[in-house]
């Protein structure tokens, strides 16, 4: 019994005091950036995490963009309300699968690699080097690659949705024979700047941005030094962003559209 | 040299990135009017509202001139305040304009009809519509013919 007790307690001081060094690597990595010499560096990181990710990104949206278009046709033209295709798709795909759907390629493609990246840098003791050097890491190697993931996730999910709305659109229209009239006027009508683009797109993908650049700079930051040290924390990456993906998109959700107040 | 091109497609990228967002604002939500033209209220008691909701459309021989910014009850009366925002490009709706409640299609969303009047006078911002028809409910109908049927 007391042994449980104790085992409850150092699990829970371990998760406190993991959380603490998180935070401290995130405040100083956020605040380590304004610096004019830096812009290259960072430049270099939207480079590698954003305009890397757009084949898989695209590719993904057209095909959900696509996909989204058949299955609701073959739904909604037994009622003869196939002109409200374009409404639903782009309704789901502002408010929800466009960000949540981006995350999670975000967090396979990007995130891991980050984490792999400064975990072999940490193996390899470049981290350790620099800090002899009198480079700081933080402000060299984690803060560009934090802000470039704030910058790359919203940018990143509006080209998602802009691709997979034009799919939807090309497979609606041209292939299905939607009136285009109706299917665009209709998407006009249900879609609020602030109230879908806004909140579901913007807000919800730069909190996926933050949560998924900061757990997988810290579990690179974080890992074992050794191969299979990296290998554990990369899978950490993507296990933990996915997850708080799909449970902070269930809050925000339930925040922003949820009906009571 | 290398620099060179990652610059450029990060610039690009971002650049692709601010586009999606114009496409998303213009083409898909559509610029909308009473943020543009700029709006004036008016209120409109109605016995049974049904299903209006907030931002529902208000539009005049089926074009939209505003939206539904808020539904409030009077418990007093047992009538339904609703605030309608009308583009200030209308403004010369008479003060005995008339608003229904209509079904769009079948299965559509409820929005408020208006109907121009013919008196002199002009409704001005914060004034009220007297002249209204709440919506018909389909229950409400099917009672009253039931209780018809059993009458004769």
């Amino acid at each position: 019994m007391l042994r449980l007790l104790r085992l409850i307690g150092q699990r829970t001081l371990e998760w406190l005091e993991t959380l603490g060094r998180a935070g401290i690597v995130w405040l100083w990595a956020i605040f380590g950036l304004p610096r004019r010499g830096d812009l290259a560096l960072f430049t270099k990181q939207i480079f590698q995490i954003g305009v890397l990710s757009l084949p898989i990104i695209v590719l993904s949206a057209f095909s959900i963009g696509g996909v989204l278009a058949l299955q609701g046709y073959t739904q909604l033209a037994r009622i003869g309300a196939e002109e409200s295709v374009g409404l639903g798709v782009a309704l789901v795909l502002l408010r929800e699968l466009g960000p949540v759907v981006t995350g999670l390629l975000f967090a396979g493609r990007a995130g891991s690699a980050v984490t792999a990246e400064i975990g072999l840098m940490k193996a390899t003791d470049q981290l350790s080097g620099m800090e002899m050097m009198g480079v700081d890491p933080l402000r060299r190697i984690v803060a560009p690659r934090l802000w470039g993931g704030f910058i790359a996730m919203p940018t990143l999910t509006l080209i998602f949705n802009t691709v997979a709305i034009w799919a939807a659109a090309l497979a609606g229209i041209d292939w299905l024979g939607i009136d285009p009239g109706g299917f665009w006027a209709g998407m006009e009508d249900a879609v609020e700047l602030w109230e879908d683009v806004g909140k579901g797109t913007i807000v919800k993908s730069v909190v996926f941005g933050v949560i998924i650049s900061w757990i997988s700079v810290f579990q690179g930051y974080d890992c074992q030094p050794t191969a299979e040290g990296i290998g554990n924390a990369t899978t950490r990456t993507v296990v933990y962003s996915s997850v708080a993906v799909l449970a902070v998109d269930f809050l925000l959700t339930l925040v922003m559209y949820g009906e009571f107040k | 040299m290398r620099m060179r091109t990652i610059e450029i497609s990060v610039g690009a990228f971002l650049l692709a990135g601010i586009l999606a967002l114009v496409f998303l604002a213009v083409r898909v939500s559509g610029v909308s009017l009473t943020q543009s033209a700029g709006a004036y209220k008016l209120f409109a008691r109605f016995d049974d509202i049904a299903g209006l909701r907030v931002r529902s459309k208000v539009s005049m021989a089926g074009v939209t001139i505003g939206r539904v910014a808020a539904i409030d009850v009077d418990s007093e009366y047992g009538e339904a305040i609703v605030t309608l925002e009308i583009d200030k490009r209308i403004d010369n709706l008479s003060a005995d304009a008339g608003a229904q409640i209509q079904t769009e299609g079948i299965l559509g969303g409820r929005y408020v009809n208006i109907t121009q009047g013919a008196d002199e006078e002009v409704l001005q911002d914060g004034d009220t519509i007297t002249n209204t028809q709440g919506a018909l409910v389909l229950e409400n109908l099917i009672g009253e013919f039931v209780t018809r049927m059993g009458d004769s």
